[in-house]
């Protein structure tokens, strides 16, 4: 497929943009962070988008979604980088969705519609330990019952903090380090036994810290087939960081055109400061390094369609890449916005902070490169 | 079957009939690449065979008019092409400073005369072509070049000195920048000429260069002769054509210097090929290892931006200034993975003669590629371009 939007995907775009620099600017989060939003995200906001056709954008037409496709979801998300909306895209509309088109056709009738309405929330809970490595999976469940009982905790759980289920990633057997012997299990809300306590990030945004002690699930929660999660889990994944690329992408333009936009108006020494060439060249790289980010991004969404066996090395090149650019982008608008771009009323910080999560989440810059390079046969 | 399958279909049996066995293999070196020709030297008979077959089916050009000798593939087709001959890891048939730079500037250019008398042969390999623009003081200010033309009624006259004329020692024939007004402003005076290197009063001085090889050439034209219907475009219009033809210049040095593989082998391959693994099949030196990885990540990223490029170009949207963005990152790029292949090899990457490095091809190769981010125009001129053209940052 031509590395090239076509015009439907132009108008999506460009809806996404209006919709957004007008309802989630960044000065939305800004509000959300100062009045301490319990949830980190509005829910009206939400339904709106959900209306629009967001949250169901991944999710089959037979389930009340549009199913779009990637490189619609990847468009969104990247809007939302640009603006620093808050919002449970990547990880209900894009993961959960994910996960659940691999269920049984009760939990798909049970979960798709719902989360396309825009009224079900669903996280995924996979991180233990302080970084990613989801074959690190510790958590257990055991056969209980009829069903599993699941002992353990996850962190980092992206917008995990008051959302109605959990999609767990969970030992069944094996130990922790072997891809074999990972299930993925669905864990609603108010099942006994499972708390939730919200983690305070630098970015403002919603995680959590989930505890299991003795939680019983029935046998129908378990999603795909048992102890072989780890394939389904490794597509979820690629999904959120394909989405954490485009929502860096988003935010390392948006960066780079209020520092460009910066170097035209200031003065010192009598003339703009963009005449220096030592800013110029810094902004030519950059501008350089940008658009190798829009290339890996778009290729990345493009994959899942056109060639699933290699989405997971797209995943990667795509997140890696947008991750590293995304944080020099953060860099150099605070450097070359000099003092102001220190300050907390100004809004770049914002940008550095969510970008330093954003990179983190799901796999850093090492994590990916690794799996490269595994993949590459070095 | 829609016709793009059909298209690929008719492709892989043309290619199995007609690509040698011989060129289904990677280029080893720079030594394997087939120029074409007057005084073409082949390797092999199997390169003959194989440059004059793509040609009479105009796939060494393969997005060019049929009228002109081109393949006349629309971009979608010349995918498919590159992708089946990628397949069977065919070589290029030819290698063309005519297809890449002479070519494009004459179909937007060039006279219909010209076209039809030019373009078949730069797409059959008959002529080879060399590149007249650098002179001692006009390098990174190329529009100050002041090689004289000056018209002599019947015909025009040329005399001065070009600098780094690539392969102007082998190739046949030349397109030059020369001045034709000296009383105007200094890029309103410049034209885009053709003539014949074995003219009287045309001599060549190959220069070494720091890896003892011989790419680049002094070019000095004493008072020669060249018939006029030889000037392409305008008189004094020729800094337009400069213009373009840098743009594809500069995007085939970064794609020369892209991510792609070396001899079929990717850098990291190569380096386990050299220093071998640990016992899960990693380069026990993680930090190389760290490197190799960033510089694969760029390299793949870098080669889906020049697709993307081409898709855009295709659909309307011109590359223009950011021709200077393929140019200074894959030149870039190019000198850092070779800077990783040099400590890939270890002592042996050193040997500068001798059979074992092939008389020290990796070393010379790593030498050569220091000059990719100066031909051309050097990043630093690229990085002023991005900024003034694209970012709109103000001149000081």
């Amino acid at each position: 497929m031509a590395l090239v939007l076509n015009e439907e995907d132009d108008m999506l775009r460009d809806a996404a943009r209006g919709f957004l620099a007008d309802k989630a600017p960044v000065a939305a989060l800004r509000k959300l962070r100062d009045e301490d939003d319990p949830l980190g995200w509005s829910r009206a906001l939400w339904a709106e988008m959900a209306q629009m056709g967001w949250a169901g954008i991944l999710v089959p037409e037979e389930y009340g979604g549009i199913d779009y496709g990637m490189v619609g979801a990847g468009l969104i998300v990247q809007e939302m980088g640009r603006n620093l909306t808050a919002s449970p895209f990547i990880s209900t509309a894009m993961m959960a969705v994910t996960a659940l088109r691999a269920g049984s056709e009760e939990q798909k009738q049970k979960w798709l519609p719902a989360i396309a309405e825009g009224k079900s929330i669903i996280a995924m809970a996979v991180d233990e330990g302080v970084k990613h490595d989801p074959a690190k999976t510790a958590l257990k469940a055991e056969a209980y019952g009829n069903g599993y009982r699941l002992n353990g905790s996850k962190a980092y759980v992206i917008d995990g903090f008051d959302a109605d289920a959990l999609i767990v990633a969970a030992r069944t057997s094996g130990e922790p380090g072997d891809e074999a012997g990972i299930s993925l299990f669905i864990v609603e809300k108010d099942t006994e036994g499972l708390s939730s306590l919200r983690t305070k990030l630098l970015d403002s945004r919603n995680y959590a810290l989930n505890a299991f002690d003795d939680v019983d699930v029935a046998g129908d929660a378990l999603i795909g087939t048992l102890d072989e999660g780890f394939g389904l889990l490794e597509s979820v994944l690629n999904v959120g960081r394909t989405g954490l690329a485009a929502e860096m992408l988003g935010a390392a333009e948006q960066s780079f055109d209020m520092t460009v936009d910066y170097l035209k108006e200031r003065k010192q020494f009598g003339t703009i400061v963009g005449t220096f060439q030592g800013l110029q060249h810094r902004s030519a790289h950059l501008y350089s390094e940008i658009e190798l980010v829009k290339s890996a991004v778009l290729k990345a969404l493009q994959m899942f369609a056109d060639a699933p066996t290699m989405a997971g090395a797209g995943a990667a090149l795509a997140k890696a890449k947008a991750g590293e650019v995304a944080i020099l982008a953060a860099n150099e608008a605070v450097q070359m916005h000099g003092g102001i771009g220190m300050t907390d009323e100004f809004d770049i910080g914002f940008y550095m902070k969510r970008i330093r999560a954003a990179q983190e989440l799901l796999g850093d810059y090492a994590f990916q490169a690794d799996r490269l390079a595994s993949l590459r046969g070095f | 079957m829609s016709d793009l399958e059909e298209f690929r279909k008719e492709t892989c049996a043309w290619l199995e009939e007609n690509c040698p066995a011989a060129m289904r293999k990677p280029m080893r070196s720079e030594a394997d690449a087939c120029w074409g020709g007057r005084n073409a030297v082949f390797t092999c008979d199997e390169q003959k065979l194989w440059m004059e077959r793509a040609g009479a089916k105009g796939w060494t050009a393969p997005e060019w008019p049929i009228e002109y000798g081109g393949g006349g593939l629309t971009r979608e087709q010349a995918k498919i092409l590159k992708e089946e001959m990628a397949a069977i890891k065919a070589r290029s048939p030819l290698v063309s400073f005519g297809i890449w730079m002479l070519g494009p500037a004459l179909l937007k250019y060039g006279s219909e005369q010209q076209k039809k008398h030019y373009l078949p042969q730069i797409v059959r390999g008959e002529i080879r072509w060399c590149q007249g623009y650098s002179e001692p003081n006009a390098g990174s200010d190329l529009a100050s070049l002041q090689t004289r033309c000056e018209d002599k009624g019947d015909f025009y006259e040329i005399t001065g000195q070009k600098v780094w004329t690539s392969y102007a020692d082998k190739a046949d024939w030349i397109f030059c920048l020369v001045r034709t007004d000296r009383d105007v402003p200094k890029h309103n005076g410049i034209s885009f000429i053709l003539f014949d290197m074995q003219s009287k009063g045309a001599t060549v001085k190959p220069i070494t260069l720091i890896s003892g090889r011989s790419p680049f050439c002094e070019t000095f034209f004493d008072a020669v002769k060249v018939p006029k219907e030889n000037l392409v475009g305008t008189l004094n219009k020729g800094w337009d054509i400069a213009k373009y033809l840098l743009t594809h210049e500069r995007a085939m040095i970064g794609d020369s210097g892209s991510g792609g593989d070396i001899g079929g082998r990717s850098i990291g391959q190569i380096t386990v090929d050299s220093l071998g693994t640990d016992a899960q099949g990693r380069l026990a030196d993680s930090a190389l290892r760290a490197d190799l990885a960033r510089a694969e990540i760029d390299g793949w990223a870098f080669m889906l931006t020049m697709e993307r490029m081409k898709d855009e170009a295709k659909a309307g949207q011109g590359i223009g200034a950011r021709s200077s963005m393929l140019k200074y990152y894959g030149t870039e790029l190019n000198k850092r993975r070779y800077e990783l292949l040099m400590a890939s090899k270890g002592h042996a990457g050193l040997e500068w003669e001798g059979e074992k490095s092939r008389d020290g091809e990796l070393p010379r190769a790593w030498l050569r590629t220091k000059g990719n981010s100066i031909e051309g125009g050097t990043s630093e001129v690229q990085l002023n371009i991005i900024s003034k053209r694209i970012l709109g940052l103000p001149a000081s």
